[in-house]
This record gives C-alpha cells, sequence and structure tokens, in this order.
C-alpha cells in the first residue's frame, strides 16, 4: 500500500526527491498530454483561421525586416546568405526561445486554481507546455522549408539536424524558465522585468543582424551570450555552412541538461509555498 | 482489516500570513530557504499567525470524520495539507492508500471543449489512465443524467449539469482516503440524494474526511467528529456530542425588526431561558399596539440552530383575536411540552392586521432565545416527537 508522509521537512534525502521526480515526469506524461490537447484545441476552435495563427508572427516580423532591408532604411552587413532566409530563421529562432522561457510561469499560473484544489503531478504542467511548444515547432518547421523552396536555398541533409537544434533551444529556454518561474508567480514584476531585457538582449544576438566582423562591444557581447550558438548553428545547418560554434553550442545544451534537474527540484520545492499564497 | 489506521496526524501546525506584501516576501525566503534544505522556522514571524495548531488525530478504515467549526476554523486548511496540497510547518501527516479528493468537482474542465472532452481532462487530472476512463465513460454519462448533451460545449452547461458531470468523475475513485469539501451542497435535490447515496456507498469502504456546515449531513454520514476553533481542535468525540457543542456555541441570534408600525414599549420574556425536555415554555409580551390598527392577531415561531422553522402558532387558530382600545397589552402564552432535542433556539413573534389575510403590523426576529436540555436522543432532525405506541404481542 501507498504510503504518504508529509512534513515540514523538504526531503528524506536529495536523491529520493530526485527519484520521486522521475517518477512523476514519467507518470504525468498521459495527463500532461492530455493538458496540451486540451490547450491547443481550445484555443483554436473558436477561431476561423484556426491553426493559421501561428504562422502569423513569425511572417510579419520577418516581412518588416524584409522591407527594412530592401528598403535601405537599415544597413545590414553582409550576412552570407539572402537576408529573408536569415531574418526569417533567426526571428523564427529567437520567438520559439522566449516563448520556451515564459512557457513554465504561463502554464503554471494557468493551472494554478487546479493544483490549489486537486493533487496531481505538477510537473504535467512543464511537460504540457513543452509538448504544446513542440506542436508549435513542427508549424513553424513546415513554414521554414517552404521559405527555404522559395528562396533556392541548397538542400543538405544537415537540415534533419534543424528540428534537433529547435528543440534543443526549447529545452534551454525552458530550463531558465522553470527557475524564474516561482518568482514570477510570487511577484508580477519578475515577468515584466524579464520580458524587458530579453527585448534588449535580442539586439545582442544576431537575430536580425549578423555578428559584427570587426571588434567591438557588441561582438564580444554577441559572442559571449549563451543565445548565439542556438541561431548560429541553426543557420549554419540550414545553410549547409561550416559550424563554427558547434563546441559553445554542445555545452549550452549540456549545461541545461545538468541543471534541469535542478530545476525541477527547485520547481516541486517551491509550488506549495506559491499555492498557500495565490 | 476493520482495525487499519490509514490517516495519522500529529501535532500538526500551519501558519499563514496576513500581510499579502510580507507574505510574499517570506514566500521568496522559503523557496530558497527551501532548496537549501532549510525546515521553517517554528517562531512567528511579523503578521504570521497559526492557521492549524498541534492537530492530532488518526482515522481508521470504516470510520468517517466530520470536522466542524466556523468559516476560518482551518478547517479547509487542514483538508488541503491532508491532500498534500500544502506543506506542514510543523508536525506530520502520514497517509496510507490511494487518496481521493473532492475538492473542486471539474478541475482541469475547459469551457469551449465538450462534455466528453472534458470527462478526459478532468479524469486525467483525477489520476485516470485512459484505459480507465474508456472503460468508465458510459458509466460517467449515465451517473450524471447528460447524454443528451454530451456533444454540447460545457460553458452552455448549467451550473448544475457541470457539478453533475464533475461528481460522476469523480465518484469513479475507488479511494482508500476520502476527502470531501462540502461539494454536495449543491446540484437539485434529487442529484444531492444521489450523490450522498454514493458516498455512503463508499463511506464503509474507506477512511473518510468530511467536511460540511450542514449538520445533519454530518449526523447521518459520519461516526466521529472534531470541532474546531481558529486552528484549534476543541473537541474530539462521538459526531453527535460535536455537533451538540457546535450549534450551542454558534451565534446563530440575529434579531431583526421588519414591518410597517413599531410597537411602542415593547418587551418579550421568557419564564426560563433553560428548559428541561418536554417542559412548558411560557412567553410574555407587552406593548402598546398604534391606534390605525383595530384588530390583531398574533403569531410566533420557533427556529433550530440550522435556521428552520420548527414551531408556529396563530392565535386566530384558537379564537384569539385582539381588539385595540388603545391601552397596553399584556399577553402571555405557552408552548406546550416542548419536543425539541438539546440546542439552542430562537423565537420570533409576529402581529398581523384582522386575521390571517390581513397585512404583517411588524415581526420581531429572534427576540428571545432558549435552550432545551436533558433530551435523552440527539438525533438530527429538531423534534424528538412524543409518541404512543399502541403494541399487540402475539403469544406464539
Amino acid at each position: 500500500m501507498q504510503v504518504r508522509t508529509y512534513t515540514s521537512k523538504n526531503t528524506i534525502s536529495f536523491l529520493n526527491l530526485i527519484g520521486d521526480i522521475f517518477k512523476d515526469v514519467y507518470g504525468s506524461f498521459y495527463l500532461a498530454k492530455q493538458l496540451a490537447v486540451r490547450d491547443i484545441k481550445a484555443s483554436y476552435r473558436q477561431s476561423i483561421l484556426g491553426i493559421l495563427w501561428m504562422f502569423v508572427n513569425p511572417i510579419t516580423t520577418a516581412l518588416v525586416w524584409i522591407f527594412l532591408n530592401n528598403s535601405g532604411t537599415v544597413k545590414i552587413t553582409d550576412t552570407g546568405m539572402p537576408y529573408p532566409v536569415f531574418a526569417f530563421t533567426g526571428t523564427l529562432l529567437w520567438s520559439l526561445i522566449i516563448e520556451a522561457i515564459n512557457t513554465p510561469a504561463q502554464s503554471t499560473r494557468s493551472g494554478m486554481g487546479m493544483m490549489s484544489k486537486v493533487n496531481f503531478p505538477k510537473e504535467a504542467l512543464i511537460i504540457s507546455g513543452l509538448f504544446k511548444m513542440i506542436f508549435d515547432t513542427l508549424a513553424k518547421i513546415a513554414l521554414l522549408i517552404i521559405f527555404l523552396v522559395m528562396y533556392e536555398i541548397h538542400f543538405t541533409w544537415y537540415l534533419i539536424l534543424v528540428p534537433f537544434v529547435m528543440l534543443g533551444s526549447i529545452f534551454f529556454g525552458i530550463v531558465i524558465g522553470l527557475f524564474i518561474t516561482p518568482f514570477s508567480l510570487l511577484y508580477s514584476d519578475i515577468s515584466r522585468f524579464i520580458s524587458l531585457g530579453l527585448r534588449f538582449l535580442m539586439y545582442a544576438t544576431p537575430v536580425v543582424y549578423a555578428i559584427p566582423k570587426e571588434e567591438s562591444f557588441i561582438r564580444t557581447a554577441m559572442l559571449l551570450n549563451p543565445f548565439t550558438p542556438l541561431l548560429q548553428t541553426m543557420r549554419e545547418l540550414v545553410t549547409g555552412q561550416e559550424l563554427t560554434m558547434l563546441p559553445y553550442f554542445i555545452g549550452v545544451l549540456a549545461v541545461s541538461l545538468l541543471i534541469s534537474l535542478a530545476g525541477l527540484f527547485f520547481y516541486r520545492i517551491s509550488i506549495p509555498i506559491i499555492i498557500e499564497r495565490s | 482489516m476493520p482495525e487499519e489506521v490509514l490517516v495519522e496526524v500529529s501535532n500538526l501546525s500551519k501558519k499563514f500570513c496576513k500581510d499579502l506584501k510580507k507574505s510574499l516576501w517570506y514566500g521568496v525566503k522559503d523557496v530558497v530557504g527551501g532548496t537549501f534544505g532549510k525546515a521553517p522556522s517554528l517562531e512567528l514571524r511579523k503578521d504570521e499567525f497559526w492557521a492549524l495548531k498541534n492537530i492530532n488525530f488518526t482515522l481508521k478504515r470504516g470510520e468517517c470524520l466530520g470536522l466542524i467549526g466556523h468559516n476560518g476554523a482551518g478547517k479547509s486548511t487542514l483538508l488541503r495539507i491532508l491532500n498534500g496540497l500544502l506543506k506542514p510547518d510543523a508536525g506530520s501527516v502520514t497517509m496510507r492508500g490511494k487518496v481521493g479528493a473532492l475538492i473542486e468537482l471539474g478541475a482541469g474542465f475547459n469551457p469551449i471543449l465538450t462534455g466528453r472532452e472534458n470527462i478526459f481532462n478532468n479524469g486525467a487530472v483525477l489520476g485516470f489512465s485512459k484505459q480507465e476512463i474508456d472503460d468508465k465513460l458510459e458509466e460517467i454519462i449515465d451517473f450524471a443524467e447528460i447524454r443528451e448533451f454530451i456533444e454540447m460545449p460545457v460553458r452552455n452547461y448549467s451550473s448544475g449539469m457541470r457539478v453533475r458531470l464533475g461528481f460522476a468523475i469523480a465518484a469513479q475513485l475507488e479511494p482508500d482516503i476520502l476527502i470531501i469539501d462540502e461539494v454536495l451542497a449543491v446540484g437539485d435535490a434529487s442529484f444531492r440524494a444521489k450523490s450522498f447515496n454514493r458516498m455512503v456507498d463508499l463511506s464503509s469502504k474507506t477512511a473518510m474526511i468530511f467536511v460540511t456546515h450542514s449538520m445533519p449531513q454530518a449526523g447521518r454520514i459520519c461516526t466521529r467528529g472534531i470541532l474546531m476553533k481558529k486552528g484549534l481542535v476543541m473537541k474530539d468525540d462521538e459526531i453527535g456530542n460535536v455537533i451538540q457543542d457546535y450549534l450551542v456555541t454558534q451565534k446563530t441570534r440575529f434579531s431583526n425588526f421588519v414591518g410597517l408600525y413599531k410597537l411602542e414599549n415593547f418587551s418579550c420574556s421568557l419564564n426560563k431561558q433553560e428548559i428541561n425536555y418536554g417542559e412548558d415554555l411560557s412567553v410574555s409580551l407587552k406593548f402598546k399596539m398604534p391606534p390605525e390598527i383595530n384588530k390583531f392577531l398574533i403569531h410566533y415561531s420557533v427556529y433550530d440552530q440550522e435556521l428552520r422553522s420548527i414551531y408556529q402558532a396563530f392565535s386566530i387558530l384558537t379564537e384569539e383575536v385582539y381588539i385595540n382600545k388603545n391601552e397596553i397589552f399584556d399577553i402571555n402564552f405557552v408552548i406546550k411540552n416542548l419536543d425539541l432535542i438539546n440546542g439552542k433556539y430562537t423565537l420570533n413573534i409576529g402581529f398581523i392586521e384582522n386575521d390571517l389575510r390581513g397585512r404583517n403590523i411588524c415581526r420581531y426576529d429572534a427576540i428571545e432565545e432558549f435552550v432545551v436540555i436533558n433530551a435523552e436522543v440527539n438525533s438530527f432532525s429538531s423534534i424528538l416527537k412524543k409518541t404512543v405506541w399502541h403494541n399487540k404481542r402475539i403469544l406464539g
């Protein structure tokens, strides 16, 4: 018979908790899937364009930059590929990362009512957020392929790796989000501050323009920025170029994989404290 | 296994903070502290109070515990800790077996989706697998009596239909420990009866913890009661005694005046405030009727703590109509053989012009209260009726 003990102490041991987390993550897959399907269905059922809305955002952002570039309003240094493809891939992955960072807090906030009444594995909320993002990504990949065909980019086998880079980026974003979530649920300042910060960070990331060739502050910032290798690697795979930032890219993924456990641990400990105050 | 202890609560305490800003800041501290393995301190920080303090009890399979107390006594907090939603600040809770909680019905429903889709959503939240829900789908739809509307968005359901669907899903749980928080107070009478029966079925197989403000419900289903007040356990006893205590300490006397004319020099007194079961209660009234009224009759009613009307009478039914000659009335009436169970009761006095169809002159609600003692049986209807039994013995 299953025995649960609740005490003021957080864990019997760290290892036990990690074990519990794994058990719950695994056990909550069906619930997570159900929640993701529910939200996806619900968000498009009351709309005529339905799923087409998923494409609207990345297309419009890319269009703005294509227009600015073609009209000569901004002068952008050579990017090594047709600018529309550059801008499109950049905004696509960037929007994915931003969304991933916000996903844990958003899923948790929307599940708050449920969490304060029903005991279910909280990890399901995070995983359902991940599922929803993967669904979004599929549509974006389709869009990317259309774009590549339009601009006659030569297809290489590297292209197969692109979805994995996207997945890795989502994972990285969600791990960051896990650490922010408890605080942003307590104070609304946090999420405002994060979205403000990310808006500035975009200019220190090669989203709509390439890394400057000559030494400058912005070049140093871009090279240090952990989001840069994600974007850079994805673009290089798309156009079949040499992978210039591969070690840093692998490093970012490895670190996020490592701290993801700490993130889940942190999330699990903070949820009861947050429920109590919601 | 009748002696199986399923719930063990020992020295359980929980604190809350009254001030939002401080509460959030303590939250940040606790999140950071908790991550590094620090247990919460047992001292109260500024603006904190004990929502629960040193709660101890155990519960066996087959027992049903009623948690009784005024609003804010800590009942819901206790339930949420038992259900693992909140962490204790001190002490421990041990739950053996599968826990089912009926705290909120229909968690996870999305209003735009159909009833059928939402059965799967809510089922998943309650911990059912897809297979289990598939198996129970038809039973759920039938129990909720909702087949006709199962493909309609839940948004268009009436509140009763939503609750029925929610209960029907939750009723499929087969828990060892069942936690229930006032969910049965909704829905129409027939569904209430049906869900109540379902709970009675479950109560023999589970250890049940039940929060309610309805004493008749508590009395019917619970075997034991805990009376809580301001986070403390005031009494842990057989349910009847706990209900008595609760009702006597509860303030149910809310005096009020309604009517067209206020009577001059109105007073009302009882011969006794504390009356034995079966005794007579004598009520004296003194007042002056306004000159506009020529003829009137008097009406009284007695209410129990559930604010149900137990007794009533009209003076006209015993041919007593009073003619107003502008003098002071001094009237006495006797309520014969009070066959009420132990508890506190209130008295309303009303005046009606002319006859039973006349307009109400005025009514004094809860003008007096009295306590009945020494009734031998204290079941959960307020009247213990004096009954004459004619028994014939058939010798075999």
